[in-house]
């Protein structure tokens, strides 16, 4: 598995890495020879032609030659259409990604990476995918441009701020492989680094037991609530020992000291940080500070929230 | 071969242009194309030694992952200011407007170029955008790379305005220096030097000065956009201000695809030159070298897209440039068959211009078969952005163009300065250079290739190896041109006068004294031949006579 492809190459782990390396291979050895056929002319004329004496003058002075330049310009010709053609189709097994693909969600900054499986779970600098499914990954950038490259998947592709752009690969092989961005973005560019980690697809299924518990979405939002928040507040309209959270979203309410918030992000945020810093006009101000809720948590939460009509 | 050198004259400026006034004000106000050419070549030195340095620090700092001896933001700012230093500064003018300046109308017959004050206008432009950029060391500095993509570039802080600025005004001088040599080249010929009567270094920099002309205004309009991002907060390139960052990339490269070959074209005009006159022999396929100049030139503004690969451009563009990129492959291809065959039959003899000039015939090759990985849509994937570019483009860039340029320097100082220099430690220079270069550049194909990004500060350690290799070869390259420099500055000591035609060449600027005078010609010559008729073993030398009249 992490064995490099021959001396040139690294590991091939995914599925197109193999055709990448075949088609360098057949661009190596073409160059090869036309690198010998080039150095080993003016090595061998050099040496034949040679001046011997200081006056010594060439055998014969040639114009040109019609047929050789027509070969010479014809073969190679056709060689580098012959190449362009391979390129291309290896090109389109690298961009078009299969119906199927488990879709991710990317999002790049300076100097991190951040991955959402289709779950919305997110482990900070890894990617972690299932062996023998084809994913899709969807990636943009908050800041400058990036570029997403795996060398041992042999997939690169630009992550553009304001754009959307997408990458594709599937590996057959559990294993770890290096993430690094090749588009220089600043200070810490070479540190922008993650890592991809292919499970066997039971690990993967078992993903939210084991290394992937913390996770984001709405569903994430309504577990949470049920454990967390559900003893003080209903989702059905009653009232318990705080405001219940049907219809809350976006609502405009008045608090204890007489101003009004509308509900939104930052008041949810500040809801759960500090409790009694905005308390709703006729509740006790009881609530607790929850510390051990993660930001991916309470974005969560928020998604639940907004699902409560 | 004539010599004129034998003729006295009493004409007031019948001296060796050297010594037709003396000090600062006599050259930095000359209209003399040779002096501003002499200019042009200690500024371009100076810039590929400042370059030179910056390569060397880097290479420094790579010896190991993570710090060594600089901090990410100084490496950053090293990278830029070497690539920038060495694209702006002292690749794009080093040939056309130190050599071109020099001897291109020293090939035409022609007493100078045809606007004299519009030349020494672009050396002045020249040294203030010089100017400008060294001066963004001191305000800040600039680490955006040579590049300058966007947003980063509208986003970061540093001397970036001033940096873009200069660039904008460096690209006059190079507009000026084109446009000059094109109608020099239409208007100025000496009576019988038809189109093809000229050397190849005139079509080499025939077609260079077009594409100075036609694409320099596209980069110095985008700078300038750049320019209104950053001040005034127009959005053109920042998507936060709702512009588009692809679209900068699309009018950089718009550019700067021609102008590799602004860079690469005036060296194929020296081989071609240098490789007849040490062959003793006419070029193969002067037609199809001087046709595929022209080639290149025109293919070249149609194949910027195969920097955008991965930049989020459409599959279907991707296609397009990719097929138009491995066209231009075959105008190129065409000139090294074309010099190879040169020598056949030839009687080829080793002095230092052609010892740098078969470097560049073996590096220029792995540099022009490397392409071929790049401009295949499924490989590139894989090696975009990474060392491999980084080698490809110095195969080309370093062994092509700038081994070309010390080939012609050694091939044209003895014109240029009257003394002839060491022979045996300038051809110990180009072979140190050589294997130099290969140990530090190759051994960034294999880095590239598995997958080490370029502009990395820091790096994985599987790669602590070939780094190490690759900054021994630097310290073998910087020694080679240490060695080549000392040899040819000792040679204004050792005051051993050169012949007017060391080389037995046969273009036009040989056929005068070594310097020439002021006004090049006593009279204009009459061409009444090619450029390389070389006679042959057994047929009488005297076929070279009558030519300039």
């Amino acid at each position: 598995m992490d064995t490099p492809n021959g001396y040139w190459m690294p590991p091939a782990a995914s599925t197109v890495a193999q055709s990448v390396d075949d088609l360098y291979f057949v661009i190596f050895w073409l160059c090869v020879v036309f690198f010998f056929i080039v150095t080993g002319g003016v090595v061998y004329f050099a040496y034949k032609y040679r001046r011997k004496h200081p006056d010594q003058l060439a055998t014969q002075q040639i114009g040109h030659n019609t047929l050789l330049e027509a070969t010479w310009t014809i073969i190679p010709a056709i060689l580098v259409i012959w190449i362009f053609v391979l390129g291309f189709r290896v090109y389109m097994d690298l961009i078009v990604a299969p119906g199927d693909s488990l879709e991710y969600q990317v999002t790049a900054k300076q100097w991190a990476w951040d991955f959402r499986d289709p779950d919305g779970c997110s482990v900070p600098g890894e990617l972690h995918v299932p062996a023998g499914r084809p994913v899709k990954l969807t990636m943009r950038s908050d800041d400058v441009i990036h570029s997403f490259y795996i060398a041992d998947f042999r997939v690169k592709q630009d992550v553009l701020p304001g754009r959307y752009s997408s990458v594709w690969f599937q590996a057959d092989k559990p294993g770890t492989h290096n993430i690094q961005c090749t588009e220089y973005c600043g200070t810490s560019h070479s540190n922008m680094f993650a890592k991809v980690v292919v499970h066997t697809p039971e690990e993967f299924a078992n993903r939210a037991q084991t290394f992937c518990k913390v996770t984001v979405g709405k569903e994430h939002g309504e577990k949470l609530y049920n454990n967390q928040c559900a003893a003080c507040h209903t989702i059905d309209g009653n009232r318990l020992v705080g405001p219940s959270f049907k219809g809350i979203w976006g609502r405009e309410g008045k608090m204890s000291d007489g101003s009004k918030v509308i509900v939104d992000e930052n008041y949810i945020v500040e809801s759960i940080r500090i409790p009694t810093a905005k308390v709703v006009e006729g509740y006790p101000p009881a609530m607790p500070a929850f510390p051990t809720l993660t930001n991916d948590d309470i974005a969560s939460i928020i998604e639940y929230m907004k699902t409560l009509k | 071969m004539n010599d004129h050198a034998a003729h006295a004259h009493d004409d007031a400026h019948d001296v060796p242009f050297l010594e037709d006034g003396k000090g600062w004000k006599s050259w930095l106000f000359t209209l003399d194309h040779k002096r501003i050419g002499v200019m042009y070549l200690w500024s371009v030195l100076i810039a590929f030694a400042a370059g030179g340095v910056f390569a060397l620090l880097l290479r420094l700092e790579l010896m190991a992952p993570g710090k060594q001896y600089i901090e990410a933001d100084t490496y950053n700012r090293f990278f830029t200011l070497h690539g920038a230093i060495m694209v702006f500064l002292f690749i794009i003018p080093a040939i056309p407007s130190a050599m071109g300046n020099f001897v291109l109308p020293l090939m035409l017959g022609a007493k100078d170029v045809a606007f004299p004050r519009l030349n020494l206008l672009s050396f002045w432009i020249y040294g203030i955008g010089s100017i400008m950029a060294l001066s963004s060391i001191v305000f800040g500095g600039v680490e955006t790379g040579w590049t300058f993509y966007t947003p980063y570039s509208t986003n970061t802080s540093g001397a970036v305005v001033m940096m873009t600025l200069s660039v904008f005004v460096l690209g006059f001088s190079s507009i000026l220096t084109g446009l000059n040599f094109i109608v020099t080249i239409h208007k100025m010929r000496a009576p019988g030097m038809s189109f093809f009567r000229m050397p190849l270094f005139v079509w080499a920099t025939y077609a260079t000065s077009i594409l100075q002309v036609m694409a320099t205004p596209v980069l110095g309009i985008t700078l300038l956009l750049l320019v209104a991002e950053r001040t005034l907060g127009i959005g053109i390139f920042d998507p936060a201000l709702g512009g588009d960052p692809v679209l900068y990339q699309h009018f950089f490269w718009f550019y700067s695809h021609p102008a590799v070959y602004i860079m690469i074209l005036p060296g194929m005009g020296v081989i071609s030159e240098i490789i007849t006159v040490f062959s003793r022999k006419t070029i193969f396929g002067y037609r199809a070298i001087a046709y595929s100049s022209l080639g290149i030139a025109i293919i070249s503004f149609l194949v910027w897209g195969h920097h955008m690969f991965l930049s989020g451009q459409s599959a279907y563009a991707g296609m397009v440039f990719s097929f138009l990129t491995f066209l231009v492959a075959i105008p190129s291809a065409i000139k090294v068959f074309n010099w190879t065959a040169t020598l056949y039959k030839g009687s080829i003899s080793f002095d230092a211009p052609m010892m740098w000039t078969l470097s560049f015939m073996v590096l220029f090759t792995i540099g022009g078969l490397t392409g071929l990985f790049l401009g295949a849509l499924g490989v590139d994937v894989h090696l975009h952005d990474t060392y491999f570019v980084v080698a490809h483009f110095h195969y080309v860039m370093m062994g092509g163009t700038v081994i070309a340029f010390y080939a012609g320097l050694h091939y044209w100082w003895p014109k240029m300065f009257g003394v002839m220099y060491r022979e045996g430690p300038a051809k110990f220079s180009a072979i140190i250079v050589f294997i130099g270069f290969n140990a530090t550049f190759f051994t960034q194909f294999v880095l590239g290739t598995r997958g080490m990004p370029r502009r990395y500060y820091n790096y994985l350690d599987q790669y602590q190896p070939l780094h190490q290799f690759s900054t021994f070869g630097s310290w073998i390259i910087g020694l080679g041109f240490i060695v080549m420099t000392v040899n040819l500055l000792a040679s204004f000591k050792q005051k051993v006068k050169a012949p007017a035609n060391p080389w037995g060449a046969r273009t036009l600027e040989w056929s005068i004294p070594s310097p020439p005078i002021t006004h090049n010609f006593h009279k204009t010559p009459v061409v009444t031949e090619g450029p390389y008729d070389f006679p042959v073993e057994g047929q009488a030398a005297s076929g070279a006579e009558g030519k300039h009249a």
